[in-house]
């Protein structure tokens, strides 16, 4: 068995970090990194991107090292991501974060509102169940990062969690803030539109859920591997079968159902600002979807059907 | 064969055409409104000067030369348009965020708080901002008419250095000033309870806006510095990686 070897460049400055030899033909990127670690202990193999160009894209860390383009004498080049942080960690943070924020308000805890409130409760019933329904959509969020969901990368920068978290617990202190107000107006159509807004938003979040799931579903476990998805026997996913991202689609129409709920501004703008990073989202997923794929259904749009 | 090369060519042709009447178009307009602004703000400077040198006071100059300001000042937002079309080579959110802070003056401090309409801290910052402007667009205009006086250039990048922050300090002392009247009329503001469940207080918001300088500012003024040292120096900036 012939062995290789491999040489990594600073992609950068070009000065060679780090010369393996005796590398064998099958070992992955992966393994390459993880060596690569042991002389260079402060880049631990998830802040590593190693390519074959200097400006060229990541290779992955599946990729084998005979089956690339390169000779008995590899040359890599390696990029620092900077520190990362674990995909999981972030969600669990920004998702617990906005758990804990909202009811800290809805038990009108001291100092956010005049003293003579202080641990007192709304009289509007709507105001319980809008505590209830935002409750149980981070629970549902938090309980889905830990059982449900398969991430394809590991990590993220680290700075990432810092502005995700402002995001999150920003917004949800600020409708929260209103939501329990002492001085909070329900909604002008009372019950009639708290009825159809709750509809609404039942309906949803069964529909992201279930989405969750076939996505889930699609990926064996501990896989990386992409696949076009499709309708399932459940009817909420039937919805696959005119846009790419309906679990962005359901996520908009529960905060619309909250919004009408709540009747308040505040959400309303959460609502508008989350819809247009989705929209970012679901349109570069629905493109990367179409480089892949050639096959992929024509219908489809990337997050409302025949609109956006 | 011979002739689909032809065509290949004649079309190359007509691309080229086009583009360059667009940029001989976008030429013309960018000359023309470099001009009408540097004129403007030379006819804000007179009449500022006019009105000290005849009534000996500063009380009353803002009334005097209101109309003129907003209207040159509010102008420059198509600025934020040549950038975002591409006619001018500047960040879209630098230009964005100069300008914005200017309307935010004009509007909604000076214009609506007639109160701090006579104090010293909004001579300052007009003093400034009309120094600033003219010698800013007189130096575009040059470089697009392509006979760039060296003292421009010089002037330019040079100036910022004292008015930039001379600028920064009649806007927050004026600021500070409208606080107490704010407070008092409660105007732009909106209290609970209201059926949109929002609130909206404009002093507080105008506390913020203060706050915000101290990470802005710094920002702004060391781009400016950046500039300089590349424009004046030949300097090659690398900038941070992200």
């Amino acid at each position: 068995m012939k062995h290789y070897e491999v040489e990594i460049l600073d992609a950068k400055t070009k000065d060679k970090l780090c010369f393996l030899d005796k590398v064998e033909p099958n070992a992955t990127i992966g393994e390459i990194k993880s060596m690569f670690h042991k002389s260079h202990p402060q880049w631990y193999p998830a802040r590593q991107s190693i390519r074959l160009d200097p400006k060229g894209k990541s290779l992955k860390d599946e990729d084998v090292l005979q089956h690339l383009p390169v000779g008995t004498t590899a040359t890599f080049y390696f990029r620092d991501l900077g520190a990362q942080i674990s995909w999981v960690t972030v969600f669990l943070t920004e998702y617990t974060g906005p758990l804990v924020i909202y009811l800290m308000f809805y038990f009108r805890v001291p100092f956010i509102y005049a003293p003579k409130y202080d641990f007192t409760t709304s009289k509007h019933w709507v105001v319980h169940l809008a505590c209830m329904c935002h409750s149980f959509h981070y629970c549902k969020r938090l309980l889905e990062t830990l059982f449900v969901h398969r991430f394809s990368h590991g990590t993220m920068p680290l700075r990432n969690i810092f502005k995700n978290c402002t995001y999150y617990w920003g917004f949800a202190a600020w409708m929260a803030y209103y939501i329990n107000h002492p001085l909070y107006t329900p909604p002008i159509y009372g019950e009639q539109q708290i009825r159809l807004a709750l509809i609404i938003f039942l309906f949803c979040q069964i529909g992201n859920f279930s989405i969750h799931i076939a996505l889930r579903n699609l990926r064996p476990p501990g896989s990386k591997t992409r696949k076009i998805p499709y309708p399932t026997k459940n009817p909420f996913t039937w919805i696959f079968l005119l846009v790419s991202c309906p679990n962005y689609t359901y996520e908009l129409g529960s905060w619309l159902g909250f919004t009408l709920m709540t009747q308040c501004l505040p959400v309303a703008f959460f609502t508008l600002v989350g819809f247009i990073q989705m929209t970012v989202w679901a349109k570069g997923k629905h493109r990367s979807y179409l480089k892949e794929f050639r096959d992929y259904p024509p219908l489809r749009s990337p997050i409302l059907p025949f609109i956006l | 064969m011979a002739s689909s090369e032809e065509d290949g060519t004649v079309e190359e042709k007509e691309n080229n055409n086009k583009k360059r009447t667009k940029s001989s178009l976008a030429t013309a307009w960018l000359t023309f409104y470099n001009i009408a602004m540097t004129a403007g703000w030379l006819v804000l400077a007179m009449t500022m000067m006019r009105f000290y040198i005849q009534k000996g006071t500063h009380k009353g100059l803002y009334r005097s030369i209101a109309r003129t300001l907003k209207f040159f000042q509010t102008f420059a937002l198509v600025e934020v348009g040549h950038c975002a079309i591409g006619i001018v080579r500047t960040s879209v959110i630098v230009t964005g965020v100069q300008v914005c802070s200017r309307i935010f003056m004009v509007w909604f401090i000076t214009n609506s708080i007639r109160q701090i309409q006579n104090e010293e801290s909004v001579i300052l910052f007009l003093v400034v901002w009309t120094v600033t402007e003219i010698t800013r667009y007189s130096y575009y205009t040059f470089n697009l008419l392509n006979h760039l006086p060296y003292f421009i250039k010089w002037a330019r990048y040079n100036f910022f250095i004292i008015l930039y922050p001379l600028g920064v300090i009649g806007e927050l002392l004026t600021i500070y000033a409208a606080l107490p009247f704010v407070r008092r009329s409660g105007m732009y503001s909106l209290r609970l309870p209201n059926k949109y469940n929002v609130s909206f207080d404009y002093y507080y918001c105008l506390i913020i806006v203060m706050l915000s300088y101290i990470p802005l500012f710094p920002q702004l003024y060391f781009h400016m510095l950046r500039q300089r040292r590349r424009v004046l120096h030949g300097e090659v900036i690398v900038e941070k990686d992200d």
